[in-house]
């Protein structure tokens, strides 16, 4: 576990040295995104985290890109790379008034 | 080694951060008549209505005839009623519910009450709004059967019926959306929020006794009962999605749920969380009617499930004891506002 949080700090900071693409994080708290809108450029990564002491499962749709990230408990994150232009509208399987969108630009 | 033990202290951190805030919710609370951190199990007194379907007495009376009125049905004898009884917690005491001659449908009929306070109706969540899913129903040809065309004919050609749009709806006419608008109007009158459970929230200590008390404490503990994680405040429901591990989700073919309106892996077998408020009044429980009593469903979740395919994660075994079973069962009883007087509407004829 430790070796595993370990392992993506030190990716973080090597990808943070040599690659231009951002990175954001989207908490899950209360069953709640962080952001309603997060502006994004395609090639940048968003980290879903769940804070919430139960499960999320976020999910998108949308006809700019699809994703299931399943479900994963608090402390845990999910990323999500973006390589389209576009509105993504993202959800929660589980809790469906949990709704955000990232605008994706070039 | 030093930068390893800077890690390692981040990541120390980090875990402790998680798992203090994971027990903080349940240990915030004080379980003490009218305690400051309970009040947000306290429902609104009204709940929430769409701009261009505001409360007034009209609209209520004229949904109020139409709920009860079983000329609706395309038989000429089934109301919205018949299925969504209030002598039954406005729901039919059936497994699953009878639809259009008497056939048995899939799922149960959801209870009415305080369904103004969800995001999402049915049981997949289909409809966004009351008044949407007030005319579902009626034009699913398993359940009522409508026909609008002889339904509309009927209600402008009853005066009294004419009288009560005009004055309840002036301008919008007769027609699918003025009756959808006038159901639901009345159904956001069916609200349970004045339990004893809320009397001791809102400081009656007499209102719950010590054992209904241990019961809302297992409730709210996700280490024990576990129950607050999906029916949680204040309407005792997340609103959200989950598959419980009936029985019924091994049948061959069975019943996919939310699947069908989230094409996601864990809505396979996921139906909505409904409220507890008032539930002792609308056995039997479950979408497919298969918990008899409220005993028999805290049983089910005692055990984790029967079938624990693409259970919700959400779900756990729990540890309780028969006497903690007890507690919970005897709180989820003091969930039931006392019932309020109910006079049912002369139809109009004429």
């Amino acid at each position: 576990m430790i070796k595993e949080i370990a392992g993506g700090l030190l990716g973080t900071l090597i990808l943070g040295s040599t690659v231009s693409a951002e990175e954001f994080t989207l908490a899950q708290k209360n069953k709640a995104f962080s952001q309603d809108v997060l502006k994004v450029k395609v090639g940048d990564t968003v980290n879903f985290r769940n804070d919430d002491n139960f499960f999320h499962n976020v999910f998108s749709l949308s006809d700019a890109q699809f994703f299931d990230l399943g479900s994963f408990p608090q402390g845990q994150s999910k990323p999500v790379t973006f390589d389209t232009a576009g509105t993504i509208e993202v959800e929660c399987a589980i809790h469906p008034e949990m709704q955000m969108v990232i605008e994706v630009s070039e | 080694m030093k930068n390893k033990a800077i890690l390692l202290a981040i990541i120390c951190c980090l875990l402790n951060y998680h798992s203090f805030s994971f027990a903080a919710e349940y240990q915030d609370l004080t379980f003490k008549a009218g305690h400051a951190s309970l009040q947000d199990w306290l429902l609104p007194d009204a709940p929430p209505y769409p701009e261009n379907n505001q409360p007034s007495e009209a609209r209520v009376a004229l949904g109020k005839m139409l709920f009860f009125d079983p000329r609706i049905g395309g038989d000429g004898n089934m109301s919205c009623a018949s299925c969504h009884n209030p002598l039954l917690g406005w729901s039919d005491a059936l497994p699953t519910a009878k639809g259009f001659k008497s056939q048995i449908l899939g799922r149960a009929s959801p209870v009415i009450t305080n369904t103004a306070f969800n995001s999402l109706q049915m049981w997949d969540g289909r409809k966004k709004t009351l008044e949407d899913q007030a005319i579902g129903p009626m034009e699913a040809s398993v359940e009522m059967q409508t026909n609008f065309t002889d339904l509309l004919n009927l209600l402008n050609h009853t005066e009294d019926y004419q009288a009560a749009f005009e004055k309840a709806y002036p301008g919008e006419g007769v027609n699918k959306n003025t009756v959808a608008k006038a159901i639901a109007n009345f159904e956001r009158t069916i609200i349970s929020n004045n339990s004893p459970f809320d009397q001791w929230v809102k400081g009656d200590k007499s209102a719950l006794t010590e054992q209904e008390i241990t019961g809302f404490k297992l409730f709210v503990n996700p280490e024990k009962g576990n129950c607050e994680v999906c029916h949680s405040a204040p309407n005792f429901t997340d609103n959200g999605f989950h598959n419980i591990g009936l029985a019924s989700w091994g049948d061959e073919n069975p019943d996919v749920g939310r699947y069908s309106e989230r094409p996601l892996g864990l809505m396979k077998g996921a139906f909505k969380t409904p409220t507890l408020r008032d539930a002792s009044l609308s056995a039997p429980y479950f979408h497919d009617g298969s918990s008899s009593s409220l005993e028999q469903a805290v049983d089910h979740y005692v055990i984790g499930g029967v079938v624990k395919t693409n259970l919700s994660p959400n779900m756990k075994k729990s540890n309780l004891d028969d006497s903690e079973k007890a507690a919970l069962v005897a709180f989820l009883k003091k969930l039931t506002s006392p019932q309020k007087h109910f006079v049912m509407p002369i139809l109009p004829t004429k």
